[in-house]
């Protein structure tokens, strides 16, 4: 496989992401396993009508979550700010304050239906179910709420659970701290969180990284997400102004 | 907060945060909310404590100060925390392996309503028509334990303890205890008990500020609280 995997620059790791295309953004929110650089190229894309697919989606920006002081943060509300997403489907939309309005609440009041909110440990196990081959599972998050509605319903024993569908998407986009030339990955500390299972998820799974090691470098026991789920892989330059 | 009848001061968010922490077992796998939930961090002594984020960490204890910002390492509540030797890291899957395996023992949350029958509200102001879920429901719905921490009264001075949730809910019949700003409470089959009242409150002031009937011993125990 070599160095066919690495790419020089964000912009052409993201070319060919197309209007109407589903992206998932890797880590959890905030700074950390966010990847800032390949979302910022892709938000300069002439395209429209994306699916976004994340986490805590839209806080950063107007309160600084998970974002060092004196930051400029960034959050996937870019992709609403810049009007190249029509969708998203997230657990944290926006913050608990609404002054500012965040780019994601100033979507949502145009287009109520185009933000599907999903408590946290379903959509991580509808995209893990996705990368693993399991078409949908039943939980019991969710009983008695209004996530119910419409949902398919099964008691095992005397306990109510919901069906829920497998999520996956075309591209994943995603921070880890190293990646060898074959695209085996490890992440730091709690920048991991939604990565691993939303690049088995995916069609073409790309990676911005701190470090790429020659193959071997890596400790074969120590792989956090193995390469076969990386298509791409570009280094981040040292010393930009983003963590 | 101190409203016109009130008998004496309302607690304050870190007196309810450190009540809290004194029904924490020993061994415990423990998941802190934000807001008052996220306080009560800085009053658990006992080491077998572990405290889970579900962003992926568990066994963390304080944030880091301002010049010792590691951006990899922070809480559910984007606060950054400090390393110490306790602490691991693991992914989405298994941190919800975690909560939704039944492995998280007790969960310390905030509410915008609870009612009689456990049920929790805690996600969203219809008002508003947005709100974010994150792990509550998953917490909520698949922890041993579900502890509430809260004021006992929105800012109009209207009960949060209530017959039935008129917000959104965020799982049913689910909530263990409430620890309130005036009180310490326990749901048990459909019935408010209360356990505990905060200094210079008593249940019957206190029953003129709850929606719901309070059930109490007669020896109620009046709070020994520490200025925190």
């Amino acid at each position: 496989m070599g160095n066919q995997k690495i790419y020089k620059s964000f912009d052409e790791a993201v070319m060919d992401i197309r209007s109407h295309s589903s992206v998932m953004i890797g880590g959890f929110g905030g700074s950390g396993g966010q990847p800032t650089r390949l979302m910022l190229a892709l938000s300069k894309r002439d395209i429209k009508g994306l699916t976004i697919i994340g986490n805590v989606a839209g806080i950063s920006e107007t309160t600084g979550y998970g974002w060092p002081k004196n930051s400029k943060p960034i959050d996937q509300g870019i992709f609403f700010k810049k009007g190249i997403a029509n969708k998203i489907i997230c657990s944290f939309p926006v913050p608990a304050s609404q002054n500012p309005k965040s780019h994601i609440e100033k979507f949502w009041l145009e287009n109520k239906d185009s933000v599907e909110i999903v408590p946290q440990g379903t959509l991580i196990e509808k995209i893990r179910s996705a990368g693993a081959g399991i078409p949908a599972f039943y939980t019991s998050t969710g009983v008695g709420t209004i996530i119910e509605k419409q949902k398919e319903i099964k008691f095992f024993g005397k306990k109510k659970y919901l069906l829920e569908h497998a999520l996956s998407a075309d591209f994943a986009l995603i921070r880890a701290n190293v990646a060898d030339e074959n695209g085996n990955l490890q992440f730091l500390g709690t920048s991991r969180a939604f990565s691993p299972a939303m690049a088995t998820a995916s069609k073409i799974t790309i990676v911005e990284v701190d470090e790429i090691v020659k193959v071997g470098d890596l400790d074969p026991n120590n792989i956090h997400t193995l390469g076969v789920h990386i298509n791409r892989i570009v280094k981040r330059r040292k010393n930009d102004m983003y963590p | 907060m101190k409203f016109h009848l009130d008998p004496a001061p309302r607690l304050n968010k870190n007196q309810i945060a450190k009540i809290a922490t004194k029904f924490l077992k020993n061994n415990s796998l423990i998941n802190l909310g934000i807001g008052i939930p996220s306080l009560c961090a800085q009053f658990i002594k006992d080491p077998t404590i572990l405290l889970h984020a579900e962003n992926g960490v568990y066994g963390f204890n304080k944030f880091a100060s301002e010049e010792n910002i590691n951006t990899d390492i922070m809480d559910a509540g984007g606060n950054f925390l400090d390393m110490n030797k306790n602490m691991v890291f693991f992914d989405s899957v298994e941190s919800f392996n975690l909560i939704r395996g039944g492995h998280i023992d007790t969960t310390i949350l905030g509410a915008f309503q609870v009612s009689k029958s456990g049920d929790i509200a805690n996600w969203i102001i219809p008002k508003r028509g947005i709100g974010s879920i994150g792990g509550a429901m998953d917490l909520c719905a698949n922890t041993k334990e579900i502890i509430v921490t809260m004021e006992h009264t929105t800012k109009k001075n209207e009960s949060k303890i209530v017959d039935k949730c008129v917000f959104p809910l965020t799982a049913v019949s689910c909530v263990n205890k409430i620890i309130t700003d005036v009180g310490i409470f326990e749901l048990d089959n459909n019935s408010l008990l209360l356990k505990e009242c905060a200094p210079g409150w008593d249940p019957i002031t206190i029953q003129k500020i709850t929606d719901v009937t309070i059930e109490y011993d007669e020896k109620i125990i009046f709070m020994d609280i520490d200025d925190v």
